[in-house]
Order: structure tokens, then C-alpha cells, then sequence
């Protein structure tokens, strides 16, 4: 009827199309609530007819609705077991149906389906439909050629919701249409149509929260893949969903390969990007970026030493690369993480005699030298002679004297060349006394020189009252009261 | 009946990634007073969740804070009490009671709360009471092994003090409280 007739008449063929568009799709619905239709017959002479009609008529807007009808209109158990003939249909609809629409319908009510009845689960297995939506889904993409990345996009996350809520176990499958997704996407450059990003990002999003472990979701070896046609600042947002949903359900990432893959998928947020602009981000922004990384950090765990220790390798190297702007952020949260395995490799018993041991304080506090030096690019003085003075005090309590002595003498080359403000002084003199205060580990040369210096020091701060309060607190340095303690009462 | 919370050495994000979920549940806004806060906390976040509680916050500047605009020492009048806020790495040495009685005396206060080493402690000292709410997220401390996650509620009440303190022992939370009246040889003039 649609191609009958002048232009003018346009308008009222439109209403008599419409019309008779509800007409047909009462008749559908009659036919539905009709007793006498049961599966088989529905599945041997309705169905059939009704699709061959819907073939031939060749009319776009009535096939559109009356498939949309059907899949409205008969029971999901019908669908299910008449898959095979309703989606043969779809490659016979005339050019312009927007059949994507369509088959995201049907997806997304045997989905639900699925969702509400989980007992009938198995008959999915049974007439293979994950199978049959694939490919189906794949002929239709190949066959319009011109359909927007948003179109395919959505058809495939419909598709995902699917899989995810009737084949929850099949890693195989979600990975199979991230899988399908990156093909579409491949050569074409980073997405810049909002919809679609808005769409990947739902499709990215869709397994972390089926899968609320998101270890599960760096399994998924396409995952990744989707992700790289992100553009840089939608690659940010997708990051910080990830970290989102580590930290809602205390996720522990225990091994050091994931953490790799984790670091992969984050890496916008880890480092410049490139072509990203140093600036580009707002800075209360950036702050919370940053933030959200750190608290990341206290995420990756293992009781293992060695495999912990791996651990602060890896996240070493990614967040060295970070730069200035970064590293103030990220470096304290390794630093104490770090700090931590040093005290549990200190209270474990005795070294075993013979064995080389890769996990031991000195390395760690190697490590810890190296990350805290990179601080000076920043450059974070203040920040640096804090972490300093408590790798110091760890190197105390692991009896490693030239350690912390040279820890001490890393925090007071800052004090010297880079604190200069009067009040970040006070604060840092009154740091470096409290700490030497708690050291036991130096023999007397060493401590001398360290009080002598502190104590200097403290007499030559800005104002008089300062000087008073740092040489008094001083005073503390000549005297502890520890039982192996030098209670020298002449100084 | 004025409940006032005291908290801090958080720490977050560098040493810890959030309050324990079991404190947070217990901390609701609109039940608190006033919040006492020792500071290291370290970012504007949870200087922002501390509001949410209770708009009434004190904080004093703890070595790592980001924002450096909070001073150093506090006092302040709730009830009969004077109350003196410090974070505690500025005594030396860190935890020792007399240097902080020290303090308490300067600062002319009945109760002193102070952190920085990361262990609870309330106790009575020359007529005072000197209080260290702990660390609410039980951070790493250079001076105190094992931290368990703590902080205090006072409940303040004409001449008394209840000191509640809340720990988490083990994933479970704990409670204990302590008793302070002020005696007519407290009062100052």
C-alpha cells in the first residue's frame, strides 16, 4: 500500500496504514489468547503462516510491527522453542526493518524470562538458543552494512544481558560476544558518537556487576580489547567503575599476573595516555582520580611473602610511570603497603639457614628508597621526609642500623636543600626528634652525629619561641629510659 | 545528655582505603553533637563524610593532611568541660604521658585528646583526663604494632564524662566504657 498513489495523498494512506496496522495486530492478539493454540500448533501452521505473510506483504513499517507483535503477543516458551523459524525469518524482512530493535526485543524478554524462571534454564541449553542468537545477530550486522556502531553495539549488549543472566557460567560466551563486538569496532578509530561510548560502557559494565568479583570480568581476554576503542577520558570513567567495584565488595586481588591485567585496564588513570593533555582534567577531579588509585592499592593483597612482594614490584612499575602529578598521590599508599609486609616478615621466626629468601626487609627497603627518591621529580619534599623517617623507624625494629642511618641522612638532605618554609620546618624538626627519639638501633658514633645535628638544627629556626621548643624537645634525644639504654645523665 | 565523637589517624587514602563497613554503619548523621577530630585524615573526603555526620566538626592538623589550614592545637567548651584537641606528633616524645600532661596544662583544659600513635587510651593524670581516640580505620603506625580500628563517643552530662570507646576486635566491635566525674578540685576559676 505504501507505495500506491501521488505524494500528496501521503498523509491520509499514512492513517489508513496505521489503521490497518492495529487491525492486524488485534487479529494477532485474538489469535494468541485462543485456546486451542498450543506449542504445536503454533509451531507447525501459526507461526509459519503468520511469518509468510510477513514476508511477502514487503512492506517495512508493517513487518517492523507485526514481528514486534508477535514477539509481544505469544508466550516466551513459544519463542524459545520456534527460535530456529523466527530468526530465519529476519534475513527475508525487507532492507530498512530496523530488525536490530527487533531482535534486542526478543533478546531482552528471553532474558527476563530466563531472570523470573530459572527452572526453565536447561530448554535454553536444549534448543541451543545462545548459538542461534549469535549467529543471528552476526548475519544481520554483515548483511547492513551501513548500520551504526551504536546499532551493532547495542544489539550485542542486549546479547551480553542475555548470556549473562541464562549462561551466568559460561565465561566462553561473554568473552565470545566481547569477542564479536571487537571485530565490528576493529578499523574504525576511537569512538567518538556519545551513544555508542554510552553503549560500551553498559557492555563493559554489564559483567562487573553480574560477576561481582571483578576478577571474574579480567578473565574475559576480549574485555580489554572493547575498551581500547574507548576514547581517553570515557577509558578514565570506565577505570574508576572498575576500582568503584573492587572497593563496594572488597575484591582482594591476590596475584600479581592479575594485577597486571587489572593495571592494563586502568592505565588511563594510571598514566598520561597518548595525545591526552597533562591539564586536561578539572583538578577536585583529578584529586578523586588519584585518590581512588590509592585506595586501590590497599586492595591488592597476599599472605604469601613472595607473592606479595611481586605484587609491590608490579605496582611499582605502573605507578612510576605515573609522573609528577601523580606520584604524591600514589607513592604513600605503596609505601605503607609496603611498610606492612616488612613488620609480618619481621615477626616471622628465624631464617631458615641456607635458603635464599627473595623476600626479606633489606629488599623491600631498596624498593621503598627507589620510590621514595622518585618523589623528588615532584618535587614533594615535605611528603618524602615523612616516608623517609617511617622507613627509618621499620629499619629500627628489623636491626638494621645502616638502613635506617641512611634513611635518617635521606631525611635530613631534605630538611637542608629543600624545606625552606619556617612553619614546614618546625613541623619536620619536631618529625626527625620524635623519631630519633625511638631509634635504639644506633651505636654512639651514629646517634651523636644525628643528635647533634637534629639538635643544631633546631637552634637555628626562624623565630626564638621555635628554637626553645625544638632544643628542649631535644633534650629528649640525650636521655631514654629504655632498659638497654644509654642514660648518659652528664649530657 | 551532649555525645561528642572523637576520631582520627585515618589515613585516607595512604594507609587505608575506608572505614571499616561496621563503623560506618554505626555512624549516622544526626545522632552526634559535636566531632573531634586528631587529624590524618588525609583528604577533603572525609573531611566531607565527617560534616555529613555532624556539622559541628574540630580537627587539628595531623602531619599528612592535605588541607594545611587546619591549626594545631584546638580548645573548646562543651558543657562543664574544657576540651583541647591536638594531634600529637608535635609532643615529643610520641605517647608519653607526662609531655602531654604538659600540653594539657598549656592548653588549660580538663580533657585532652590527642592522637598520632595509633592506641587507645584514656586515663585520669593529675586531675585530668587524657584521651587517644586510636585510629578509626586501624592504619599502619610506626609506634603501635596490631592497630585495631577505634574511636571514642563521650557522652557529657552536667559534671560527668562517659567515656565510650568502640574497637574491632577480630571483625566483631567491641565496647567498653569509663567513667569520669570532675571534682570540685578541677573546676577552675
Amino acid at each position: 500500500m505504501q507505495h500506491q498513489g501521488p505524494v500528496r495523498e501521503k498523509e491520509k494512506r499514512g492513517k489508513e496504514r496505521n489503521e490497518l496496522r492495529d487491525l492486524v495486530g488485534k487479529n494477532l492478539h485474538v489469535l494468541s489468547q485462543i485456546e486451542g493454540v498450543d506449542l504445536d500448533m503454533y509451531k507447525e501452521t501459526v507461526l509459519p503462516r503468520i511469518l509468510e505473510q510477513v514476508v511477502n506483504c514487503k512492506d517495512d513499517l508493517a513487518q517492523f510491527y507485526l514481528m514486534d507483535c508477535i514477539i509481544q503477543v505469544f508466550p516466551d516458551e513459544y519463542h524459545l522453542q520456534t527460535l530456529e523459524t523466527l530468526l530465519s525469518a529476519f534475513p527475508q524482512l525487507q532492507p530498512n526493518v530496523d530488525i536490530k530493535t527487533v531482535l534486542s526485543q526478543l533478546m531482552d524478554r528471553l532474558s527476563s524470562y530466563a531472570a523470573t524462571s530459572p527452572e526453565v534454564l536447561p530448554e535454553f541449553l536444549q534448543v541451543e538458543a545462545f548459538a542461534k542468537f549469535s549467529n543471528a545477530i552476526g548475519k544481520v550486522i554483515e548483511a547492513q552494512v551501513d548500520m551504526p556502531v551504536v546499532g551493532a553495539v547495542t544489539l550485542y549488549v542486549s546479547l551480553l544481558t542475555f548470556t549473562l543472566r541464562v549462561h551466568p557460567d559460561r565465561l566462553d560466551y561473554v568473552d565470545q560476544v566481547l569477542g564479536a563486538c571487537v571485530k565490528k569496532l576493529s578499523g574504525n578509530a576511537k569512538l567518538q558518537d556519545s551513544r555508542a561510548t554510552k553503549q560500551i560502557v553498559a557492555l563493559l559494565s554489564a559483567p562487573l556487576e553480574k560477576y561481582s568479583n571483578v576478577v571474574t570480568a579480567l578473565e574475559l581476554s576480549n574485555y580489554p580489547r572493547v575498551m581500547d576503542y574507548l576514547d581517553n577520558s570515557t577509558t578514565k570513567v570506565m577505570a574508576l567503575v572498575i576500582i568503584q567495584s573492587i572497593m563496594k565488595n572488597t575484591t582482594c586481588i591476590s596475584t600479581s599476573d592479575k594485577i597486571e591485567a587489572l593495571f592494563d585496564l586502568i592505565k588511563g588513570l594510571i598514566k598520561n595516555m597518548d595525545g591526552a593533555q597533562d591539564d586536561e582534567l578539572d583538578d577536585e577531579d583529578f584529586k578523586e582520580e588519584q585518590n581512588s588509585v590509592a585506595r586501590l592499592i590497599h586492595m591488592l593483597h597476599n599472605d604469601d611473602h613472595e607473592e606479595m612482594l611481586k605484587i609491590l614490584c608490579t605496582v611499582q612499575k605502573h605507578i612510576l610511570q605515573g609522573g609528577p602529578k601523580r606520584l604524591p598521590f600514589t607513592v604513600p599508599s605503596l609505601v605503607f603497603s609496603a611498610l606492612k609486609l616488612v613488620r609480618r616478615l619481621q615477626g616471622q621466626d628465624g631464617d631458615v639457614i641456607g635458603e635464599e629468601v627473595p623476600a626479606t626487609p633489606k629488599k623491600i627497603f631498596q624498593i621503598l628508597h627507589q620510590t621514595i627518591e622518585a618523589l623528588s621529580c615532584v618535587p614533594s619534599p615535605e611528603l618524602a621526609l615523612r616516608l623517609y623517617l617511617q622507613c627509618a623507624e621499620a629499619a629500627n625494629d628489623c636491626d638494621l642500623e645502616p638502613v635506617a642511618y641512611e634513611f635518617f641522612t635521606q631525611a635530613f638532605i631534605l630538611y637542608e636543600e629543600e624545606i625552606a618554609d619556617s612553619k614546614a620546618q618546625i613541623t619536620a624538626i619536631h618529625l626527625i626528634i620524635g623519631t630519633l627519639q625511638r631509634m635504639n638501633i644506633f651505636g654512639v658514633e651514629n646517634r651523636d652525629t644525628l643528635t647533634h645535628k637534629t639538635t643544631g638544627y633546631s637552634a637555628k629556626l626562624l623565630k626564638k619561641p621555635d628554637q626553645c621548643r625544638a632544643v628542649y624537645a631535644c633534650s629528649h634525644l640525650f636521655w631514654t629510659d629504655d632498659q638497654d639504654g644509654i642514660m648518659d645523665g652528664e649530657r | 545528655m551532649v555525645l561528642v565523637l572523637a576520631l582520627g589517624d585515618l589515613h585516607v587514602p595512604h594507609r587505608a582505603a575506608d572505614l571499616p563497613a561496621k563503623f560506618k554503619s554505626m555512624l549516622v548523621p544526626g545522632k552526634i553533637q559535636h566531632i573531634i577530630c586528631t587529624g590524618n585524615l588525609c583528604v577533603k573526603e572525609v573531611h566531607d563524610y565527617l560534616k555529613s555526620l555532624c556539622p559541628d566538626l574540630h580537627i587539628t592538623r595531623g602531619e599528612y593532611d592535605e588541607d594545611a589550614r587546619y591549626p594545631e592545637t584546638k580548645t573548646l567548651t562543651i558543657g562543664q568541660f574544657k576540651l583541647g584537641l591536638c594531634h600529637g606528633h608535635q609532643v615529643v616524645p610520641w605517647g608519653d604521658l607526662d609531655s602531654l600532661a604538659m600540653l594539657q596544662r598549656q592548653l588549660d583544659v580538663d580533657i585532652l585528646v590527642t592522637g598520632h600513635t595509633h592506641q587507645f587510651k584514656a586515663y585520669k593524670h593529675e586531675g585530668g583526663v587524657v584521651i587517644n581516640p586510636g585510629s578509626a580505620t586501624g592504619a599502619y603506625s610506626s609506634v603501635t604494632y596490631d592497630v585495631n580500628p577505634s574511636f571514642v563517643l563521650m557522652d557529657i552530662d552536667g559534671l560527668r564524662v562517659v567515656v565510650y570507646v568502640y574497637e574491632l576486635i577480630d571483625g566483631e566491635v567491641k565496647v567498653d566504657k569509663i567513667d569520669f566525674k570532675k571534682t570540685a578540685t578541677m573546676l577552675h576559676s
